[in-house]
């Protein structure tokens, strides 16, 4: 049976595991019991940073402190990073401080606390960032591999995790995950599917009931969304001809945008995009909210079959 | 390096004239906060900044941010004057490719800690380098400069509130209480009311001086640095006067985004005893 984890597990235990580096600390803005980074504070007060409900602050001690050495991780809900926006702007991007920013409980399938917790455009707007890295795995081992890998990268980078439990897929396969690189989970020759996050699961589901009807998918993890993968996503638009992005995000902005900026400007292939209809959420079920947004696996194959008759 | 009061007062004066012409060359920026915060950068960096000029990114140097970042005119004038910097460099303010960008930025020139130019992000910045500092065993401190209609962000709060809950003794801020914003006065702006009061609620050390008396300000930096009030965040509540120095801008909100011309300038020039009548 299929492991299940929440994202936000992998990216709490990453930070444990990263504590051997004491340039690494840990900034909270009171939801360390959410996004995970708890199990660090517990382990590492010291090295550990309460700023309390006080995300633009958050942002910029850590600013101070890569500036100074440190490797700062500071996490809170996707949505809090949004009003930390110009900070990460001013004071993280455009120095170029390598400030490690996790919002978790990102897009619809964060469920029952509705609307304002459901952030539908963190990915759009940081991607929108110079020198930024834009992360959104899909299970807890990349979340934590990735997270794993940022003290090397030495810029600023922003990822999100998911609140709700999703299939675990790489266990045991840790060594095919890379920032910047994503990764062939299905191989086929007629559509690509290119997903990202809680949306990776669905669209294996979407690849196997396509499978029943002949056609076969091609499914793409792409965890980081910027910089993209451009010579996975040539290769793929090459051998299949018709591509399909599917992220819990706004259809704007997000996965999608990334996947077409591409495309238009290298290997042209027709592409459907599943994402957020460009309306908010509301309070419902994690699977419940995946039917109403319309970005399940039964929509993805539905926007497959389309991308192949544009062919 | 003991500096009289006297020798503060011409580093200051010469800083003048460098803030003067160089918003005139630039035909913009700001002299108004360049001019009100002067007396205070120059007695900083003159006789507490523990820095090597010669060797900028020294990793245990004390940290100065200037968070009211588009008074880069003043920075860049003590830099120079120490030494960062030449005098030469001060003529590629606001050019393309000059290491004086428009407002103070930590990748483009040497000296400069903090890329500022938003309101309400220095203190957190400055929060992070003292806590870097405590984290290091170190005792270099970071000081950091705000001005008054930048107490508006409540950015500042969070920043002022966190800073004395985490007990950062070696957070020193100097507040430039010029009274005037890019608009109006502050007053007409946005009334600030009990400004000591605030900051002392927030569990601060709080002291008021006159910010061009330079007796006073070495006293306002004696009380930053005093064992006693390494406990905790410090503030110094310098009272100024926008566009102190230059008769036409003081008081004057048209000169906190506004050069002078041709004519003003050779005025200030007089004024400052650059040149003779």
């Amino acid at each position: 049976m299929t492991r299940m984890a929440a994202t936000r597990d992998g990216y709490g235990q990453a930070l444990l595991d990263l504590a051997g580096n004491e340039k690494v600390v840990v900034l909270e803005a009171d939801l360390g019991k959410s996004t995970k980074s708890l199990h660090f504070r517990k382990a590492y007060p010291d090295r550990t940073i309460s700023c309390g409900i006080g995300e633009q602050n958050m942002l910029l001690v850590g600013a101070g402190m890569a500036a100074s050495g440190y490797i700062p991780f500071a996490s809170t809900f996707a949505i809090f990073t949004e009003r930390a926006f110009e900070q990460m702007r001013n004071g993280i991007a455009r120095p170029n401080l390598a400030v490690h920013l996790c919002g978790s409980h990102g897009g619809t399938h964060t469920g029952t606390d509705g609307s304002s917790a459901q952030s539908i455009e963190d990915l759009g707007i940081f991607r929108t960032l110079p020198n930024v890295v834009v992360m959104h795995p899909c299970d807890d081992v990349s979340t934590r591999v990735l997270t794993m890998q940022l003290p090397a990268l030495g810029t600023p980078s922003y990822m999100r995790t998911a609140r709700n439990k999703t299939p675990v897929l790489y266990d045991g396969r840790e060594d095919e995950i890379k920032i910047g690189k994503g990764i062939v989970l299905k191989e086929g020759n007629d559509v690509a599917i290119v997903a990202c996050g809680v949306l990776v699961s669905e669209s294996l589901k979407a690849a196997e009931s396509l499978k029943a009807e002949g056609i076969h998918a091609t499914v793409v993890d792409m965890h980081t969304l910027k910089p993209i993968d451009g010579e996975l996503i040539d290769t793929i638009a090459t051998r299949c001809g018709a591509l399909v992005t599917a992220e819990d995000h706004n259809v704007i902005g997000g996965l999608g945008s990334a996947v077409a900026e591409h495309l238009v400007a290298n290997t042209f292939a027709p592409l459907e995009m599943v994402g957020v209809p460009d309306r908010f959420g509301e309070s419902g079920q994690a699977d419940e909210m995946l039917e109403v947004m319309q970005i399940s696996a039964h929509y993805i194959a539905l926007a497959a079959k389309k991308a192949i008759s544009r062919k | 390096m003991t500096k009289s009061i006297s020798d503060l007062e011409e580093i200051a004066r010469k800083c003048r004239v460098e803030i003067v012409k160089m918003v005139h060359r630039a035909q913009a920026g700001h002299p108004g906060g360049s001019l009100s915060e002067i007396d205070l950068l120059a007695a900083l960096y003159a006789t507490r900044m523990r820095v090597r000029p010669d060797e900028p990114k020294w990793g245990d140097r004390d940290r100065f941010i200037l968070s009211k970042g588009h008074a880069s005119p003043g920075m860049y004038s003590i830099l120079a004057e120490m030494g960062f910097i030449s005098h030469e460099d001060l003529k590629s303010y606001r050019v393309l490719g000059g290491v004086c960008q428009g407002h103070v930025d930590m990748k483009w020139c040497p000296g400069v800690d903090f890329s500022a130019g938003s309101l309400g992000m220095g203190l957190s910045f400055g929060m992070g380098c003292a806590t870097a500092a405590r984290l290091d065993g170190s005792d270099r401190r970071a000081f950091v400069m705000i001005g008054d209609g930048e107490m508006q962000e409540g950015s500042v709060w969070e920043a002022a509130m966190a800073a004395a809950h985490h007990e950062l003794g070696n957070l020193k801020v100097i507040l430039d209480r010029n009274r005037i914003q890019n608009d109006d006065f502050c007053e007409v702006q946005m009334r600030m009311f009990d400004i000591p009061a605030k900051w002392k609620a927030f569990g601060w050390n709080v002291k008021e001086i006159d910010g061009h008396n330079m007796t006073e300000v070495m006293e306002g930096l004696d009380f930053l640095e005093a064992p006693e009030n390494c406990n905790g965040p410090s503030i110094l509540i310098a009272h100024t006067i926008k566009g102190a120095g230059i008769s036409y801008m003081e008081n004057n909100p048209s000169f906190h985004g506004a050069a002078p011309n041709d004519e003003q300038f050779h005025q200030a020039m007089l004024e400052l005893g650059e040149v003779e009548a």
